[in-house]
């Protein structure tokens, strides 16, 4: 259990890491997207993996319950993260339309002028 | 006791407001905005009439007790970072109603209330997760705010500063589960009174969540290695709008003095001594990054954005000290540098808005050129910290808080050397705008009689108002820095009181 809910965390960061640094906005949301998810499932095993138990004190007394606060948190960054890549996507067709091209990286001023000047 | 959380809800119920009823109607969308932002400092002058008497408030929504709900914390910390915002706010608002600005766009006064929100909310929470949420509320509100009336450049830029944040939020919440996961609460007093007690055996999460929330408040901070965002967002942010980030950076200086002074300064062994050794010197390369930035910038927008990275490496060089003179400094200087960095990018957009471009190039002399040259080097001379405007105390404060001969050798010469490089940068800026655009040849006067030639637009007195209001708050700032930073002394006094701290927030009964 621990080894899959922390590779399955490792992998998606990777992932999310690697598409984050692509040049094309395309990759980037997914990158992003991807890092959202691993940082979701980590944050819901910050509160100890507990298999089958529900989320509130039993009336019995007995211990055993799995920690509710992550659940809540997961479910606050869920919705934002959500939101959020919503806005993203809105920007990136944004400037897609503008610039005619879905290059993330800005020309700086000097390559500009240099490209103007070669042309 | 609900004045607490005005500063939260008066903008949270007034921007949907504006922004559902009077979309359409942008005079009042004016009115409500700016009365809204008028209501907004009055509460916070009143918050901070509350807070000078050193009692730290504590507003525990829906009335659970602290370390279970949520808790919004006064002291003279957030009542001075409210105040702060809520002037700036106001000052930036006017500028942009004056200039037009709001009206380029869609939803310019609903957004800007949200970002009133998220930021107040953010200087006055106790809870670090609270503390992502209202971050995540003044971050969204800052994406629609800095692609407002659109444009190629602006809408790249723009791209690349939510894609930024996005990141810096994701790594956020990695150092909260850690935090969690280490210490089992979020609650910034329990936080302090949990951290000391773990054995320094087991502290090495505690030590990486440290290090993590730190990464992320530098992002907001503009630190290097983090600081690259900054320039190209602030240069391509409508004026007004990066007038108002001016307070942003703040954000995450206000962060870390909060979460890494209370929560992760106490004394116990690997923690305290961690975010000294990695701030320090990330703030001296960050003014290094600033000074060079300044110098070699070839437009005017890009100048200022670079004369902010360098403030907040001052800034935070005197923050990174972590003593109780040191953040007295540092909080007077964070009062000046955010006026001080508002005020630049008013008068540049006026001065842009009738040069039609930024560059640093000489362009025959617009209207007004004498007005505008005194207002530049004005701000100038407060921004690079020359008297005698309270640039020069604020750094003199800064200088004379870190004799310590650990900080002494780098920090004087990267703050003095740093200032020399921006009075030179902008020396060289001012003198090529303004005066080497006097000796120009004057256009002919069938062109400048062109009805859309914007540079002989005479300048209202209200599109004035803000960028005078701001140097007079400079020159206030200077005049009275005794008083201030006597305030700012019981401040900081109050920030290292950290069982004070706790004890208010988590109630007498527990222990601290």
């Amino acid at each position: 259990m621990e080894l899959i809910v922390a590779s399955t965390v490792g992998v998606l960061t990777a992932g999310g890491v690697y598409l984050l640094l692509r040049l094309r906005t395309f990759a980037v949301i997914l990158g992003l997207a991807l890092l959202s998810y691993a940082v979701n499932v980590f944050l819901f095993a910050s509160g100890r993996l507990a298999i089958d138990q529900s989320p509130i004190l039993s009336r019995y007394g007995d211990a055993t319950y799995t920690d509710p606060l992550p659940q809540a948190l997961v479910l606050t960054a869920i919705v934002i993260s959500f939101g959020m890549t919503a806005v993203l996507v809105m920007i990136g067709l944004g400037a897609f339309l503008e610039a005619g091209h879905d290059r993330i990286d800005m020309d700086d001023d000097d390559t500009a002028q240099a490209k103007g000047e070669d042309a | 006791m609900h004045w607490i959380i005005l500063p939260v809800v008066l903008p949270a119920m007034l921007a949907p407001l504006i922004g559902f009823v009077m979309r359409h109607d942008i005079v009042l969308a004016r009115t409500a905005s700016v009365a809204g932002t008028v209501a907004l400092l009055a509460i916070a002058m009143g918050l901070a009439g509350m807070a000078a008497g050193g009692e730290t408030f504590v507003y525990r929504l829906g009335d659970w007790p602290a370390p279970f709900g949520i808790v919004l914390v006064l002291d003279r910390l957030s009542a001075l970072m409210v105040l702060l915002t809520a002037t700036l706010a106001l000052i930036v608002l006017i500028h942009a109603i004056a200039t037009g600005w709001d009206a380029r766009g869609r939803h310019f006064h609903a957004l800007f209330q949200f970002q009133l929100m998220g930021i107040c909310g953010a200087f006055l929470t106790g809870d670090v997760f609270n503390l992502f949420v209202f971050f995540e509320v003044l971050l969204i509100a800052s994406y629609g705010l800095m692609i407002h009336s659109g444009g190629r450049e602006r809408m790249r830029a723009g791209l690349q500063y939510v894609v930024m944040n996005l990141a810096g939020s994701t790594l956020f919440l990695f150092a909260l589960g850690t935090v969690y996961a280490s210490t089992g609460t979020l609650n910034i007093a329990d936080l302090a009174a949990r951290i000391p007690q773990i054995p320094a055996d087991e502290a090495s999460l505690v030590r990486v969540a440290a290090i993590l929330l730190m990464i992320v408040f530098a992002v907001k901070a503009a630190l290097f290695p983090v600081q690259f965002w900054l320039p190209a967002t602030y240069a391509n942010a409508p004026a007004p709008v990066a007038a108002l980030f001016a307070i942003m950076t703040k954000v995450g200086a206000y962060a870390i003095v909060r979460v890494h002074t209370t929560a992760f300064g106490s004394d116990s062994p690997g923690i305290d001594d961690l975010t000294t050794t990695w701030l320090f010197p990330a703030a001296i390369v960050t003014i290094a990054v600033g000074a060079f930035g300044v110098l070699g910038a070839r437009r005017l927008m890009p100048l200022i954005a670079y004369s902010v990275v360098g403030s907040m490496g001052t800034l935070l060089v005197a923050v990174a000290a972590f003593s109780p003179t040191a953040t007295s400094a540092a909080l007077y200087y964070m009062v000046h540098s955010t006026f001080a960095a508002a005020v630049l990018f008013l008068i540049a957009d006026l001065v842009v808005t009738r040069r039609g471009s930024d560059a640093l190039q000489a362009a025959p002399a617009t209207g007004h050129n004498g007005l505008f040259a005194a207002l530049f080097f004005a701000a100038a001379i407060a921004m690079a910290g020359m008297p005698p405007l309270s640039g020069f105390l604020g750094k003199l404060l800064v200088l004379d808080a870190l004799r310590d001969p650990g900080f002494m050798g780098w920090a004087w010469t990267a703050i003095l050397a740093g200032s020399l490089l921006t009075i030179v940068g902008f020396a060289r800026a001012g003198s090529t705008l303004f005066w080497k655009s006097t000796a120009m040849p004057q256009p002919d006067p069938p062109a400048q009689a062109k009805a859309d030639d914007p540079s002989g637009v005479p300048v209202t007195p209200l599109q004035l108002a803000p960028t005078m209001a701001a140097l007079a708050a400079l020159a206030c700032l200077a005049v009275f820095a005794g008083p201030v930073s006597a305030y700012l002394s019981d401040t900081s006094t109050q920030i290292f009181d950290r069982d004070g701290y706790v004890a208010a927030v988590l109630g007498a009964d527990e222990e601290g």
